[in-house]
Parts: structure tokens; sequence; C-alpha cells
């Protein structure tokens, strides 16, 4: 157990070379002078410059982040709810379907959620646009929180939600004051969940985006379609840039408040 | 009343935003395509006995009869199985590694897993094409090192597309199987090995079953996504990819054959139902085993 | 000066404050209280004392309000409480698990039931201090849960759940996951706690040695019916029944056909060719009726010699010693094969030890050592 051989040290090194290396060429290649990706002809940020000012980038990148952040934050509002009905809602008329409901998004091609979208959509005279890609968005991504939430909700001592009963609590206040304050962080978590999946999507947005809405995932496919191009290696760089330093820091600042716990409990008990 | 509204919001959300777009997917695979706008006949509008009249199966005949649709079919099914096998055999040793690695690294590797999942998936397919392609930077460092002296044709290839999807589902594959070997308990090994077996023999007698619950989970979450999977083969694949997701798309936006397209989802759809619910029950069996 | 006796249930003017009124629970097909009528007094140290899944944290959550009564009803002075939802209820509740808010701190989890009503923020202020210092935590007012001991936590618990003055408290398992030593300890200060702040506890519990030492009365409980209720003298020295005194201590149980023999006194006919055991029992048994003589393992004397003016005096053969420190148990096996307890306390350091394995001894007892049960 202590010590790695040889074949464990080797497929962990090649596994995350696996995993790895393509990001760091695609990284390193966004500083070539070149324009040809593949010619390596010496550091430079140009491609930096000409994607700032690239005014379709920025609008679709824009755009995105819209959609992103409402589309996640309503999600989270209702996954949380739906959450808390599939764990403590107890039985109620339809409690199969609802449960199926929520699980099939996850296990959904997205071509087939993107077209029964778009058909829907149409159907109802709804014009494609922000409204309709939050819409689809906040409709799978509730899902993958509710899943969240649900699971943290499953180890929730349920003793205190009832002491708060107890201490004269109505039930929304109980919810309010003592369990959203303790599964908060599963409720963030879910929220940067829904934020990723609604920042990455291609498929879905792009059934239930109209002209006169684009995002940055849709603008990119569109242009990766036609090869691989500097400036998108740039804009890859800046978003893999991000998520790196969100994922670490999250994880470190997690890392930090479960060593201060375990450090205060020791403390206490040796006190006692 | 406040029960009431917690189970009516989120209910009816999916009601209006899931279940019912299914329900017009499925009745529009039943209509015809037409010169209008929507571009499919019968509507509401042409009232209740006529609109129900009007629906039939032709498109599923059409399907049936030409056989695009039919190897668009197979060959999903065939890149999905092989692509998961595949998985399989790439995960598992990190899996296994992962599990054996000390104790205070455990965490970080996990982080290291997960990461990519975090990160734009198109990017990930993306970054292959600049490394598959004929001047890419494969081809280049084979042709560097002299093991080939000729480019080899990988990207717009299914090579390339089983690739993809390796790289990009591989996470899926080595967390469930990461869980199972991570609750082994070692003594197992050694138990075994102390009456008899070889290394290879207490792997193969005792590691392989009781990561079984892992190994079939993380095959599902593979192959289920891989078979509707739309973005690695429209960017890795070749015109002689057939993929069912690719065919759905085009059949939409490029033929705007909507009824066909809605016929080609239900027959997606049937054909993932099984999987799924095979999913389901491993996944719950798994948790009656814990409990 | 006389000391007037805490006992209310002897006195039939008092008003029960709790009356359980033919209350049956089902969950499904599991019937987890079964027709039970129990009353509790004011200022009782209450215990229900039985097994796991007897039902007790079943009336204990009734009492709360998390669980209703299929059928019959719960009175708190007089009311009728089933349509009185929990956070309406002048009961409150000190969970198992103490359930105490890791979010907040000792003081603000003590003052969270106060906040609920609309009680002036300085009183809220007076009360927590007070509450502190009844549970002598002012010094870990500013702490959160996690950052204070075990014991620390229980009496913050206490706190919270005393904080709003109900008319009745409810403890789960108050002590069960503090360790033997601190257990002891706490005992005391619940009782010590109950008896100033003048409120009725309801303790669930299942370690009858703690029922035993807070309680005023205890109800044995099993299979969702209360088996008895009596004071923790009685449920020992005079239980009703096989069930309770085999619960209750360590006892022998010697079954047999009872034999009046005298006013009170009866003959216990035990194993075909023995001679008979004498007892004196309160309640009547007929000639032949199959009855089970109960005796304490310490009430039973075990000598080398018969002793002259025993009631019961046997011989037999020293099968097992248990060494238990302050006492050993011998277990000695009787011509008839049944095997008796013996308890004798280790009054001296070094003592010769007594008996040994296969010895031959005498064990005797009086006719009032044991109780005669019929079931």
């Amino acid at each position: 157990m202590n010590r790695l051989s040889w074949f464990n040290v080797t497929s962990l090194t090649l596994g995350f070379a696996f995993l790895y290396l393509p990001m760091v060429i695609l990284i390193i290649y966004s500083f070539n002078e070149s324009k040809l990706v593949t010619v390596w002809a010496g550091f430079s940020t140009r491609w930096y410059g000409e994607l700032i000012q690239n005014e379709a980038f920025l609008d679709a990148a824009w755009v995105t982040i819209k959609v992103a952040v409402t589309s996640s934050t309503l999600a989270t509002v209702l996954g949380t709810m739906a959450a808390y009905v599939l764990v403590r809602g107890g039985r109620f008329l339809g409690r199969t379907l609802f449960s199926g409901m929520i699980y099939a998004p996850l296990v959904m091609p997205e071509v087939i959620t993107g077209l029964s979208l778009l058909l829907l959509f149409i159907g109802i005279g709804l014009d494609r646009g922000v409204l309709t890609i939050v819409l689809a968005h906040t409709t799978f991504s509730m899902c993958y929180v509710s899943v969240v939430v649900s699971s943290r909700l499953m180890t929730f001592d349920r003793s205190l939600e009832e002491a708060a009963l107890d201490l004269g609590c109505s039930g929304f206040d109980a919810f309010r004051l003592v369990t959203l304050p303790i599964i908060a962080p599963a409720v963030i978590s879910g929220w940067l969940l829904a934020f990723t999946l609604s920042l990455d999507d291609l498929v879905i947005a792009s059934f239930t985006a109209g002209p006169s809405a684009t995002t940055l995932p849709i603008k990119i496919f569109s242009a990766v379609r036609l090869g691989v191009s500097p400036e998108i290696n740039a804009l890859s760089t800046i978003m893999i840039g991000i998520v790196t330093v969100g994922v670490i820091s999250a994880s470190l600042v997690s890392k930090q408040n479960s060593l201060r716990q375990q450090r205060d409990e020791q403390a206490a008990a040796r006190t006692a | 009343m406040q029960r009431l509204a917690l189970i009516a919001v989120p209910y009816a959300w999916l009601l209006a935003l899931f279940l019912i777009p299914f329900v017009i997917v499925f009745k529009i695979s039943l209509s015809d395509i037409a010169l209008a706008i929507p571009p499919y006949t019968p509507t509401l509008k042409d009232g209740f006995g006529p609109f129900f009249s009007a629906l039939d199966f032709e498109n599923f005949a059409f399907l049936a009869s030409d056989d695009l649709y039919w190897r668009a079919y197979v060959s999903s099914l065939r890149i999905a199985l092989v692509s998961t096998f595949l998985t399989l055999l790439v995960g598992y040793p990190i899996a296994y590694a992962m599990a054996r690695a000390p104790e205070e690294w455990r965490p970080t590797l996990m982080m290291l897993v997960i990461l990519p999942f975090w990160t734009s998936f198109l990017i990930r397919v993306y970054a292959w094409m600049g490394i598959l392609s004929q001047e890419g930077f494969l081809n280049q460092f084979l042709l560097w090192t002299g093991v080939i002296s000729t480019p080899l044709t990988i990207l717009n290839t299914n090579t390339a597309v089983y690739i993809g999807i390796i790289y990009t589902y591989v996470p899926f594959m080595i967390l469930p199987i990461f869980a199972a070997l991570d609750r082994l308990d070692g003594s197992l090994i050694e138990a075994a090995e102390d009456l008899g077996c070889s290394r290879f023999q207490a792997f193969w007698l005792v590691t392989i079953p009781l990561s079984k619950n892992g190994i079939i989970a993380g095959s599902f979450l593979v192959f289920i996504p891989a078979l509707g999977e739309f973005v690695i083969p429209s960017l890795l694949g070749g015109s002689g990819t057939l993929m069912i997701g690719k065919v759905l798309w085009e059949e939409f936006f490029n033929n705007r054959d909507w009824p066909v397209a809605s016929a080609v989802a239900v027959i997606l759809l049937l054909i993932l139902i099984i999987p799924i619910i095979l999913f389901q029950r491993n996944q719950q069996r798994q948790a009656e085993d814990e409990a | 000066m006389t000391q007037t006796v805490f006992a209310p249930w002897d006195d039939p003017s008092k008003k029960p404050l709790i009356r359980f009124d033919c209350v049956t629970k089902r969950f499904g097909d599991f019937v987890a209280i079964d027709d039970l009528s129990l009353d509790i007094f004011e200022q009782e140290f209450f215990a229900l004392l039985g097994p796991s899944g007897c039902g007790k944290t079943t009336m204990m959550r009734m009492l709360a309000g998390f669980e209703a009564p299929t059928e019959g009803k719960i009175e708190l002075a007089g009311q009728d409480i089933a349509p009185v939802p929990p956070n309406k209820r002048a009961v409150n509740m000190m969970f198992q698990s103490y359930a105490l808010f890791p979010h907040l701190s000792v003081y603000e989890n003590i003052a969270f039931g106060l906040r609920r009503g609309d009680m002036p923020k300085n009183d809220i202020d007076d009360r927590v201090g007070e509450m502190l210092k009844l549970t002598r935590l002012e010094k870990f007012a500013r702490r959160k849960p996690h950052q204070i001991s075990g014991g620390q936590r229980q009496r913050v618990a206490l706190a919270r759940s005393l904080a709003k003055a109900p008319k009745l408290l409810l403890l789960d398992e108050p002590l069960g996951a503090l360790d033997a030593k601190l257990r002891q300890a706490t005992q005391f200060e619940l009782m010590d706690i109950q008896e100033k702040t003048g409120t009725t506890f309801v303790i669930v519990t299942h370690d009858q040695e703690e029922a035993m030492t807070v309680a005023s009365r205890v109800a044995v409980m099993d299979e969702g019916r209360v088996i008895q209720v009596a004071t923790p003298e009685r449920i020992y020295e005079a239980p009703n029944s096989v069930y309770v005194a085999d619960f209750i201590g360590d006892v022998n149980i010697i079954k047999g056909t009872a034999k009046p023999s005298g006013s009170d006194r009866y003959e216990i006919l035990h194993t075909d060719g023995q001679p008979p055991f004498s007892a004196v029992s309160e309640t009547s048994f007929s000639e032949g009726q199959t009855c089970h003589l109960a005796i304490r393992p310490e009430k039973v004397s075990i000598s080398a010699d018969r002793t002259a003016d025993a009631d019961n005096a046997v011989q037999g053969k020293v099968l097992d010693i248990a060494y238990l420190g302050n006492l050993s148990t011998y277990y000695v096996e009787l011509p008839g094969g049944q095997v008796i307890k013996a308890q004798t306390a280790n009054t001296r350091r070094v003592s010769r030890r007594g008996f040994t394995w296969e010895d031959s001894v005498w064990l005797s007892w009086t006719a009032t050592a044991g109780v005669l049960l019929a079931e």
C-alpha cells in the first residue's frame, strides 16, 4: 500500500499525461507567433490581443455569461426544491414520474433534449433567443443540481430539522435557518456545476438559440469546424485557466476548512 | 400549502419543459413533412379528428427502408461499444493505481481526474484536432523520432473518434472504479496470497470481482452518452463516420426534415432505454448492497 | 421535621400532567405502541426503559409532536395535544444526537428557541445567561458546537431545550454518547437541574442503571406495551413479571408449581425428588399453578456448611466463578441440574478465596428473599 509498484507508477504517469498533455499542447500553441498553428515560430501574445478586439467573440461571451448566470441561479432554486421533495417529500401522486423526470435528463443524449425543446418553443410560438436558451439550460441543469443537493440531504441529520420545529420554527423557518445554511456548500457546488454546464453547452444551445443570440460554444464550434486556429487556442487557454484557478482554489478552501474543523475538534477533545 | 407549492413548482417546470417536449417529438415523428411553418402536418389547427387520423408510422418505415439510417444506428452502437471497452482498458489501471497510491495523495489525484470535467467539453475535443491532424503534433513527433516516414492520417477517421471518446469520457470510467477499489479491504488481497494465490491470481479472483459494480457503472456512464454523441464525430470524425447524433443534427439543420429527425430521435431513445434501465438496476443493487 | 415523600401517583386527587389514553400507534402493519395507558405527573423524573424497538422512542416522538397516535389520545395538562403542531407545543426535546446547529455558536443555539417568540432582546440575553450559568457553559458561549467536548455539547443541548421553560422536557438517550465515567457524573447533574428547574422530565433509555439512578418512576416497556410502572426500588425488589425481573439486574428464575402452606406462604415444587423451596407471596397462587421464583443473586448466601435457621438450603457444586473485583458471582449446580447464581461482596482486600471449582457448597435464602411470579 505504501510503496507504489512500477506498474502503478507507470499507469499514473501515462494516465495523467494522457489527460493533461493535449491541454498543455493547446496552451503552448496559443503563444505561437505563427498563424500556422502547427509550426512553432516563437513566443507571442499576439492572438490574445486579436481575441480582445474580436467583437463577435466578446458579444458571444457576454451572451453566454448572461445565460449561464440566469439559468444556473434558476436551476439552483428549482433543483434544491426538487431535491427537498425527493428526499423529504414523502409520498405524493406521481412521485415515480417526478423522480424519473429528474434522472432522465442526466442520461438523455443532448441532441434529443435540444430537438424536443426546440419543437416545443416553435409549437408555442416562442421566439428563439436568450430566453429560450435560459429555459433549456435551466431544465437540464436543475436535474444535476437536484442530484448534488439530494445526496447531501440524504446524509443530513433529520433531528436538526426536528429540533428547529421543536424550538418553535415553522417548516419554512426550519429550512431557512437550519437546513439551508448547513447544506449551503452542496447548493453552491450545484450552482457552480449548473454554471459550467451552461457555459460549456453546445448542442442544446444550437437547437434553442435563434439568430439573435449566439453563445460562445456555438461561435467556437463554427470556427473550429474550419480547422485549428490560434485565436481559438488563446480563447481555450483563458477558459482553461479560469476553470483551473477556480477549481483549485475551491478545493484549497474546502481543505482548509476541514483542517480547521479537525484541529478544533482535537482541541475540544483535549480540554474535555 | 407550502408542501404543495414546493412539489408543484419543480414538477410543473419538468412537465412543461421535459415531458411535453417529448410528447411533441413523438407526435411529430408520426407527422408528414410539409412546406409550411412549422414544416410538418398535421397540426392541431386541423381539428382533433383529422389530426389523429393523419398520424402514421411512415417515417419509421422510411428509416427502416433506407439503409443509411440502419448503418448509422449499427455503427453508433459499434463505436460506443468498442470505445467503452477501450475506455475500460485505459481507465482501470489508472483507477487501480490511484486506489493503491498513498492515502494523502488520493484527494489530489481525485481532483486531477475531476478537473477536466469542469473544462469545456468542446475545448477538450478541439485540443485533439491540433494533435491528430496531418501536420499535427503527433505526426511531427513521430516523424522526428523516426518511427514513421510519412505522416499518418488520423484526424477525420474513426480512430480519431475513438481517441476523442476515450479522452473525454475516461474520468467517468475512473471515478466509479476508483470508488469501488478504494473501499476494497487490502487484507483481502493478502488473505488470497496467504492462501496460495499468485499476485495475478489474487487480482483476477478477488480484485476484479469486487470492483465489478464500479466497472459496470463506469461502462454505462461511458456507453450511454457515447451512443448519442455529436461533437466528437463532427469534429474528429470524417465523412465516413456514421453516428446517429450527427445524422439527427444534419437531418434537422441541413435537410430540415423535422418528422424524420423526430423519428430518428424516438428510435435512439428506444435503443437507449435498455442500457438506462440496466444502469439504474445496477445502481439500485449497489445501494442495497451497501445498506 | 417530617419530609413529605414525593409520590403524586399515590394521591388520587392529583391530576396527571400527561395522560396516555389507550394509545395505539401503527406504522403500516407494525404495531409500535399497543393500546397503552399511562399517567405522568408534574415534576416527575419519569423513565421509559426497554430494549430497542420496544416503542419508547415512538412514545417520546408522539409527545414532541413528530408522530401522531393512530388511535387513542394524549393529554397534556388536560388538553388533547393531537391538533397542536410540534412548534406550538410547550414541550421541548433533547435529541439523542443533541442536534446542535453546527453553524451557530453555543449562545445562538440556546437563544434559537427564544428568538422564535416575541421576547425582547434583553430578556433573551438574560435567559441565555441564566441557562449558561445553570449548565456551567459561560466560558464557551462564543464557541461553535464542534469546538467543545462531548460532555459540553450534551449540556448545550440540555440548556437549549430548557431555555423556553417547557412544561415538559423529553430526553432521548441523553447520556448515550458519553463514556461511562462522564455518564455517572452527568446523571447527578441532570437530577440536580431537574430539581432546580422543577420541570417534568421524561427520559428514554435502554440503560437500566441510568433509569434506576435518575428516575422517580420507571416504566419498563416491551413490544409496545408497558409491563410495569413503579419506583426503582419496587421495580427491582418487586417485579411484577419474569420479564421485568430478568430485564432489570441479575436474577435466578426457578420454575415450579405452587402449593399453599399457610397464609401467604407457598411451597414450590421444582424438581422431582428434591425438597421444595418455601416462599412468601402477596399475590395468591392456587394449588398446582405454575409459578416462577425470582431471587437476586446477592440474596443467596453461600457457605461451606448448612446454615441452621435458613428457610431454604440446598447443597450444590461450584461450576464457575466470576470475579468482578468488588463482587464475586458463584455459579452453583444443584443436584436437579439447575444452576443458581450466588453473589458475595469482596469486603476484604486480601482474603482467602473461599471456594473453588468443584467444591461442594450450601446455598441458603429466606422465604422473603425471592418474589413469586405467575409469568
